[in-house]
């Protein structure tokens, strides 16, 4: 075929892929029909693939799913969790922010060791310890940081401890108590009052 | 066909790895001909098979549900097997041009240098053959032609398969139709 066109080779493959043009399938034939090389070529060339055709089909063992089974990683593989996080940047970016919010917060827990109390009538201090006396009433919500409450008489109105305790004998408080002595319970806090918050201003709104 | 295999990839996805042997039920037989095909070895076709499964499990969650399964898992088997056959190859540069030929690299050396004698091959039973002589094409005719008449996928498959643009897979077709033509002499 050394004296053929080297494009009838180039025909030869068009025509095997079965992307031939018309123009060129002429051409070949014609060719093919005036040059015994290049018919020989083609021959061997179709035999061969015949031949790659003609191989068996090997079967699969019969244990060959379930050594796949057994090979898989264990339980959930943390690419559900990379899926989910990757289709909800909004989420990754909320709780970025919580991570951040909380570190102030906390931060604001650690330093403030300082006592305060809500000033309201008719508590008395005595060093770290709020005391509400006897037969007496405090109207209005009470704050203790860092100190400790003692009721003896009565609240009309939530007490909130930080760092400190609540005590009482025969208390008569109208409110809620809360004592907070730790930081992940400082943060509830924070947030819960921050809630509420929202939700006044929600409803002034209203 | 697709819908059913979607569908599985979600329930794996949701964390049932049992719908995951459905998947392999479906594609078990094509891939271990595959990997058998070019490694010509059943056991190792077996482990990379296997192998090929098992990462499409790990990385199940970057299929792109809109495209093929089947291109994305004969994919990933071939890589595997590419990288096996060349890990069991000798160190030189393979693709590197021989002194003195015109566009023959070392893969044709090494399979001209590593056939069997004449009369050996003609002994062989015909499977043993084929499967002898496909061996004897460098790796990358081998895979096209594997995938092209033992799959019997067709070329724009391949070349999503390959990774690689039409005409190159055409290329190499042509090629490896050409050096199998020679390596068979007159059959």
């Amino acid at each position: 075929m050394n004296a053929c066109p080297k494009h009838i080779g180039e025909y030869m493959h068009e025509y095997l892929d079965g992307d031939i043009s018309r123009e060129h399938e002429i051409e070949l034939k014609a060719h093919l029909q005036s040059c015994d090389n290049c018919r020989q070529h083609m021959q061997e060339l179709n035999s061969t693939i015949a031949f790659v055709k003609s191989a068996a089909v090997v079967s699969v063992p019969l244990d060959f799913k379930q050594n796949v089974m057994i090979r898989l990683p264990k339980g959930r593989s943390g690419a559900g969790v990379q899926r989910w996080l990757r289709r909800h940047p909004i989420f990754v970016a909320a709780a970025m922010f919580c991570i951040l919010m909380s570190a102030s917060l906390l931060t604001g827990f650690n330093d403030n060791k300082e006592f305060s109390v809500t000033k309201q009538p008719n508590l008395v201090v005595e060093g770290q310890t709020v005391i509400v006396p006897e037969g007496k009433t405090v109207t209005g919500d009470i704050v203790v940081k860092n100190g400790d409450i003692l009721v003896k008489g009565s609240v009309d109105g939530n007490i909130t401890v930080i760092n400190g305790q609540y005590m009482a004998s025969t208390a008569n408080v109208t409110g809620q108590i809360d004592e907070i002595n730790q930081a992940f319970e400082w943060l509830w806090y924070k947030i819960k009052n921050g809630g509420k918050e929202i939700l006044s201003f929600l409803g002034k709104n209203e | 066909m697709d819908a059913l295999i979607n569908k599985r990839i979600k329930q794996v996805l949701k964390g049932d790895q049992s719908a995951y042997s459905d998947i392999v039920s479906l594609y078990q037989q094509k891939l271990y001909q595959v990997c058998y095909r070019m490694l010509g070895n059943r056991h190792e076709a077996e482990d990379i098979a296997q192998e090929a499964f098992v990462r499409a499990y790990i990385n199940l969650h970057t299929f792109d549900l809109n495209r093929k399964f089947s291109t994305w898992l004969y994919r990933i088997a071939t890589n595997l097997c590419i990288d096996r056959i060349r890990k069991k190859k000798p160190d030189y540069y393979l693709d590197a041009q021989v002194a003195g030929t015109d566009g023959l690299d070392m893969y044709s050396q090494i399979s001209s240098s590593d056939r069997l004698p004449e009369e050996e091959v003609e002994r062989m039973e015909l499977q043993e053959r084929i499967q002898y002589e496909i061996s004897q094409l460098p790796d990358k005719y081998r895979t096209v032609i594997v995938l092209k008449y033992i799959e019997e996928l067709p070329l724009q498959e391949i070349s999503e398969i390959l990774d690689m643009p039409l005409g190159t897979v055409k290329t190499r077709i042509h090629r490896g139709r050409e050096a199998l033509r020679k390596q068979l002499g007159n059959l």
